[in-house]
């Protein structure tokens, strides 16, 4: 049986995550949990004059799965506009992840685009489509 | 010797047919030994109608095996069956005691006692009807071995303001089975009620309600070998008599006019609409099942269980294993964390094995706070549980180890 889901990129992120610790006065803050295992996220912005990610920092704990998530895109919105942000959708994280993703561990791949997109916008925003039922069958099936 | 190694107990679980599979978490749900599932059938195949109303034959044979079922729950239990009324689980049964006996019983500036490892569904009941009156709840706390103190409980009842005590049996995720007896006594000793959550204890441990004296005892046939879609309370008569009805609308009726409605007697008061039949008849099968085992072999085959897992586990590294070191004061249940990887990421890779255990918060997020993490693993145990379970279950950290382990 492999470890796909371990694969030693997420590995080394969840160990030494990027974009990891505190930030003094950001600009956009948010922070969210994930019900179903208690994960935390908090991400911090600053942002230039024309609305674009300078910096980015995340604090929280959480399964392997939801740090390397959030150390993967924390790399990637640097020098996105805020829009550009708020507008990214699940694939944005699944393809940096490059693994299969079980429905019942979809929030914790999700959690930091959500919290992410939730500072971006400066409310909170929806979970991604088809995360709501933890227990819904792989592939989007209704139960 | 607790540590040798231990057969299951000979039991019939079809589901446990399948190659591989090592069942860990019964304190989630339980698996359903061939008896129920037969007493199930068998039910629904040759003998179902509604209970209550039908003068047919199929229908009196039912009604008998729907009483039947009720008579068998409650003496499982040394309970009265008119004192048991049939609820969808054991958190309608809690919430039952909030909306029916709370607002008559509890007012402003009076206090609610709970513990620290409650499960949500004792918890947010009685927050909501503290603030629905003006109460206020108060914590007792656990210490370093998962046990509360009695001498803190009667420091809280000293003022005489506290109207409930509600409290675990035992604990789902430390595994402390709590002193019921004493905590009830001093409860009504300082004139307040008690209710205890049995869920963890009923299917595990000889449980007397009339010897343990609580005023209500609660507990839910999935995690007893039954069907889901059943739970227990156990009232006393004088305290449920007194109560109005919860919900309310066909078979909780004695007459209903166009001005008004006279209620039916116990334990039917309490039980609004068709019940679940069939379920009541596989529950009543469960802890005949239970029953021809021996609770206290039951109770013994787990402990023995639970004293090889607490053995096994101290040797795994970098693991911290919760509540009481003895297997003597625990249920079957141990919940543990590992230093290199999180709780979810442990019961991914043991899950990989068919390793099957419960990660999160185990619906105990207030616990979850005071022991410092933010969710555990725990293996739970059941009478067809052996020791090779938990060798698999110790096999597979080690591949979590592999994995994780120089973080």
């Amino acid at each position: 049986m492999d470890d796909a889901l371990y694969r030693e990129e997420i590995l080394e992120h969840y160990k030494r995550p990027h974009n990891f610790g505190p930030m003094e006065t950001p600009d956009r803050e948010s922070f969210d949990t994930n019900p179903l295992c208690g994960d935390e996220l908090r991400v911090m912005l600053k942002v230039d004059d024309n609305d674009v990610v300078e910096e980015v920092r995340f604090e929280g704990h959480g399964c392997a799965i939801s740090q390397a998530s959030a150390s993967m895109i924390s790399d990637e919105i640097k020098g996105m506009k805020l829009d550009d942000l708020a507008r990214l959708d699940r694939s944005a994280v699944l393809d940096l992840l490059g693994i299969d993703i079980s429905a019942t561990r979809m929030k914790c791949a999700l959690l930091s685009l959500k919290v992410l997109k939730s500072a971006a916008i400066g409310t909170l925003a929806d979970w991604e489509p088809d995360t709501v039922d933890a227990a819904r069958p792989a592939g989007g099936a209704q139960l | 010797m607790a540590t040798a190694s231990q057969t299951a107990l000979a039991v019939d679980f079809p589901i446990l047919g399948q190659e591989g599979l090592v069942y860990l978490d019964s304190a989630a749900t339980s698996q359903k030994p061939r008896v129920v599932l037969d007493a199930l059938e068998d039910f629904l195949a040759h003998h179902n109608a509604n209970v209550h109303r039908g003068v047919y034959p199929l229908a009196i044979d039912a009604d008998t095996r729907f009483s039947a079922g009720r008579a068998q729950i409650a003496a499982f239990v040394g309970a009265e069956p008119a004192e048991t009324i049939i609820t969808k689980n054991a958190t309608e049964a809690i919430n039952l005691v909030r909306y029916s006996w709370g607002p008559g019983n509890v007012g402003a500036g009076d206090a609610i006692v709970l513990t620290e490892a409650e499960h949500h569904s004792n918890i947010v009941p009685w927050q909501q009807l503290c603030s629905q009156v003006g109460a206020e709840l108060r914590w007792l706390e656990v210490d370093d071995e998962g046990m509360i103190s009695l001498d803190q409980l009667d420091e809280f009842l000293a003022d005489g303001r506290v109207k409930m005590v509600a409290v675990t049996h035992c604990s789902n995720v430390l595994g402390t089975i709590n002193p019921v007896e004493e905590i009830v006594a001093r409860a009504r000793a300082a004139g307040a009620a008690s209710l205890i959550d049995g869920s963890q204890a009923a299917p595990h441990m000889p449980v007397n309600v009339n010897a343990i004296g609580a005023d209500f005892y609660v507990w839910t046939g999935h995690k007893a070998y039954g069907p889901t879609g059943i739970g227990l309370l156990h009232g006393r008569r004088e305290l449920l008599e007194a109560m109005p009805p919860f919900l309310t609308g066909g078979d909780m009726i004695k007459t209903v006019s166009f001005d008004e409605t006279t209620f039916n007697e116990l334990p039917f008061k309490f039980e609004a609409g068709t019940p679940p039949i069939a379920e009541v008849v596989a529950l009543g099968a469960a802890v005949e099942f239970i029953t021809e085992l021996g609770i206290e072999r039951v109770r013994a085959h787990e402990e023995a269980i639970t004293a090889y897992a607490l053995a096994s586990l101290k040797a795994v590294p970098g693991i911290t294993i919760q509540g009481p070191s003895l297997a003597e004061q625990r249920g079957g249940l141990v919940s543990f964390t590992l230093d290199c990887a999180h709780p979810h990421d442990v019961a991914e890779i043991l899950g990989r094995d068919q390793v099957c255990v419960r990660a999160g918060h185990h619906c105990t997020q207030p616990l979850m706070k005071k022991l410092g993490v933010g969710a555990t693993t725990r293996a739970s145990f059941a009478v067809h549980t052996s020791t090779d379970d938990i060798d698999a279950l110790v096999g597979s950290l080690g591949r979590v180890i592999d994995i994780f382990g120089d973080r």
